[in-house]
C-alpha cells in the first residue's frame, strides 16, 4: 500500500470522512446558462439596434424582451430551486448581507428582471395592437408610453453587465474552489454571454436583413473562438494553487469529466466556429441554425464540468 | 476577548473522544461532523506511523463563510466565534463553498448549514468546548488568545516557531491552530488517497435521513402537505428498524 504513496512524504489518509461531494451541482449549471441566454439577447439587440435600422429586424422589439423574460425566470426558478429552504429566499431582501455577491446579484437580477418586464409588455402590446382589447387597461397603457421603452433601454443594457458578471464573483468568494479566479471567470461570463444571446437570436433571424444575420454570425464566431482561448488557457497553462492545478491534472489525465468537458469544446466551440465562418461566405441559415444549437449544448456541457471539477478539490 | 483553539497533535491520540462528544452535545445528525479527526499514516514499512488530526472550523478572523452568507446566517459574536443562525439561513450552501476547510455542513433535519461554534452556548454559561472536556489527554487547549496570560497563550508562546495554521495562504486568519503538525498532516495534497485501501472508507452516507422533504419538490410542497417541522435522530432511529431497505440503500 505504501508504494504507491506520494514519495516526498510516504504519506496516505487511512480514515477521513468527507463532508460533501458535489454541493452546487447542474442547477447552478442550468441558471448559469439561462442568465447567459437572458443577459446576452439584451448585449445582441442593443448592439444590432446601433448597428442597423431598427425595420431590418421587426421582431426583434418583442421578441428579444420575450427571450430575456423567460430565460430570467428560468434561471430565477432555478435558483430558488437549488435552496435548501426556498420560502427564505425573501430574507435576501428582509435581511440582506451587502458583503456578499449573492445578495448584490438578487437585488440586481430581479431590478433586470422588473425592467425587462416592462420591455415586454411594451413590445408586444406595440406588435400586437388587438391584443387584450380595447378595454385592456394594461396594453393600453403600454401602447402610451411606447417611447419608455427607449429611453430605459439603455440603463438595461448597463445593468445587464453586473447582471451577467456577478456569478463570477460569487465564485471568486467560494475561495475553496481555486479554479474560479474573478478576472478570467469575469471574462468568461461576458463571452458566455454574448455566445448565448447570438444564438439565441439566430433562431428568431429569418426575416431579417442580412447584414443583421452577418452580424449575428460574427459575434457567435467571435464569442466562440475568444471563449475556447480563454477555457484553453485557463485549461493548460493556469497558474493557480496547487490544489486548482492538481484537480485540473487529474482532469487532463481523462479523469472524471474529462471526456465531458472536450465533448463540449468540440461541440460548442469548435464546430460552431468554423460554421459560423463558413456562414460569412456560404449565408446557409440552416448551418448557422445548426451552430446556434451546437453552441447552447456546447456551453452547457462545459460549464456544468467547469462547475463541477474545483468541487474535487480534497479539502483536508 | 478572541477565543482560540489549539490543537497539539504531538499528544492526540486518535481516540475520537471529541468527535463524539460534539456529536452528542450539539446533537450532529447522523451522516454529517462538526469535527472529525483525520487519520495518515506515514513512512514506508515497517518504519511507519499514524498520526492524526481533528478538523473542525477554524474560526477566521477573515472568514469567508461570513462574507458570502447573504442573509447575515452566519455572523461573528463579540468573542470572536463564527457563530450561525440556522433560522435565517437560506440553505444556498455559499459558505460550504466557501469555506477552504471543508468544515461546513448541510443539517439535513432543518436543511439549513451548520458546523462548529466552539460550542458557544457552552461558553456562554462558563464552560468549555465539549471536546475540550472529553479530551482524555488535554490535547485541546481552548482559551483567550488576546489574553497573555491564557493557558492557549502561554502554549502559544511556549511552542513558538512550531505553531501551524491549515492553508495560510488562503489569508482567512484562522484562530484555530496546531502544534506538532506537518506538511503531511495540514496540507491536503501532501498524502494520497488510495481507494479501497483506506479504514472504514466504505462508509454509507445517509444523506437526508431525518429528513422526509428533502427532494426539490417535497421541500416545496412541505408547507401544504402536512409536514410538521424536522424529523430528528429519534424519528430515524424508530425508521432505521427497517434494515431491508437499509441494506438496500448500500447500507451495512
Amino acid at each position: 500500500m505504501v508504494e504507491s504513496t506520494i514519495n516526498a512524504t510516504q504519506a496516505v489518509v487511512t480514515l477521513d470522512v468527507p463532508i460533501q461531494g458535489l454541493v452546487w451541482g447542474s442547477i447552478i449549471t442550468v441558471n448559469m446558462w439561462a442568465k447567459s441566454i437572458g443577459t446576452g439577447v439584451v448585449f445582441l439587440a442593443a448592439f444590432l439596434w446601433f448597428r442597423h435600422k431598427k425595420d431590418e429586424m421587426p421582431n426583434l422589439r418583442w421578441l428579444m424582451p420575450v427571450l430575456a423574460f423567460v430565460s430570467l425566470n428560468v434561471f430565477l426558478l432555478f435558483t430558488l430551486i437549488d435552496l435548501h429552504q426556498p420560502y427564505r429566499m425573501i430574507h435576501i431582501f428582509t435581511h440582506p448581507h451587502w458583503t456578499s455577491s449573492i445578495t448584490v446579484g438578487a437585488w440586481m437580477a430581479s431590478l433586470f428582471l422588473a425592467i425587462i418586464t416592462i420591455l415586454m409588455v411594451i413590445g408586444v402590446a406595440d406588435a400586437f395592437p388587438g391584443l387584450g382589447g380595447k378595454k385592456c387597461k394594461l396594453t393600453a397603457i403600454a401602447r402610451n408610453n411606447s417611447g419608455f421603452y427607449e429611453k430605459i433601454m439603455p440603463f438595461m443594457v448597463f445593468l445587464a453587465i453586473p447582471v451577467t458578471t456577478y456569478t463570477a464573483i460569487i465564485m471568486a468568494q467560494s475561495s475553496a474552489r481555486e479554479l474560479w479566479q474573478a478576472p478570467t471567470e469575469v471574462m468568461q461570463m461576458m463571452w458566455a454571454a454574448l455566445m448565448a444571446g447570438s444564438a439565441a437570436l439566430i433562431f428568431i433571424s429569418g426575416s431579417w436583413s442580412k447584414e443583421a444575420r452577418k452580424d449575428l454570425a460574427l459575434v457567435l464566431t467571435f464569442a466562440v473562438f475568444f471563449s475556447f482561448m480563454m477555457y484553453m488557457g485557463e485549461y493548460f497553462f493556469s497558474f493557480k494553487s496547487s490544489e486548482a492545478e492538481a484537480v485540473l491534472a487529474y482532469v487532463h489525465s481523462g479523469g472524471a469529466y474529462s471526456v465531458e468537458f472536450w465533448f463540449g469544446m468540440t461541440l460548442g466551440f469548435i464546430i460552431p466556429f468554423f460554421l459560423g465562418m463558413s456562414y460569412m461566405k456560404s449565408e446557409n441559415m440552416t448551418l448557422l441554425r445548426f451552430a446556434a444549437i451546437l453552441a447552447l449544448v456546447g456551453l452547457f456541457l462545459v460549464k456544468d464540468v467547469w462547475l463541477k471539477i474545483p468541487q474535487m478539490l480534497p479539502l483536508s | 476577548m478572541k477565543l482560540g483553539f489549539l490543537v497539539d497533535l504531538n499528544l492526540c491520540m486518535g481516540c475520537k473522544g471529541c468527535e463524539i462528544a460534539c456529536k452528542v452535545e450539539n446533537e450532529v445528525p447522523l451522516s454529517t461532523w462538526r469535527l472529525r479527526v483525520k487519520y495518515i499514516d506515514l513512512g514506508t514499512f515497517p518504519d511507519t506511523r499514524r498520526s492524526f488530526t481533528p478538523l473542525r472550523c477554524n474560526h477566521c478572523e477573515s472568514a469567508p463563510c461570513e462574507r458570502i452568507c447573504p442573509v447575515s446566517a452566519l455572523h461573528y459574536l463579540e468573542n470572536g466565534i463564527v457563530n450561525i443562525d440556522s433560522d435565517r439561513c437560506i440553505g444556498c450552501a455559499g459558505c460550504m463553498m466557501a469555506c477552504p476547510y471543508g468544515a461546513i455542513y448541510m443539517d439535513p433535519e432543518t436543511n439549513t448549514a451548520d458546523k462548529c461554534t466552539y460550542c458557544a452556548h457552552r461558553i456562554e454559561s462558563g464552560m468549555m468546548p465539549a471536546c475540550v472536556v472529553a479530551c482524555p489527554v488535554e490535547a485541546n487547549i481552548f482559551g483567550d488568545i488576546e489574553d497573555d496570560h491564557s493557558h492557549i497563550s502561554l502554549y502559544i508562546m511556549e511552542h513558538k516557531g512550531a505553531v501551524q495554521v491549515r492553508k495560510p495562504e488562503k489569508h482567512t486568519s484562522p484562530t484555530h491552530f496546531y502544534v506538532g503538525g506537518g506538511n503531511a498532516t495540514l496540507n491536503p495534497l501532501a498524502h494520497q488517497r488510495i481507494e479501497g485501501f483506506s479504514l472504514f472508507n466504505d462508509i454509507t452516507h445517509l444523506e437526508h435521513v431525518g429528513d422526509k422533504n428533502h427532494g426539490i419538490l417535497d421541500r416545496f410542497l412541505a408547507p401544504f402537505t402536512g409536514h410538521h417541522g424536522p424529523t430528528d435522530n429519534a424519528s430515524f432511529i424508530e425508521s432505521a428498524t427497517d434494515t431491508e431497505s437499509h441494506e438496500q440503500e448500500g447500507g451495512h
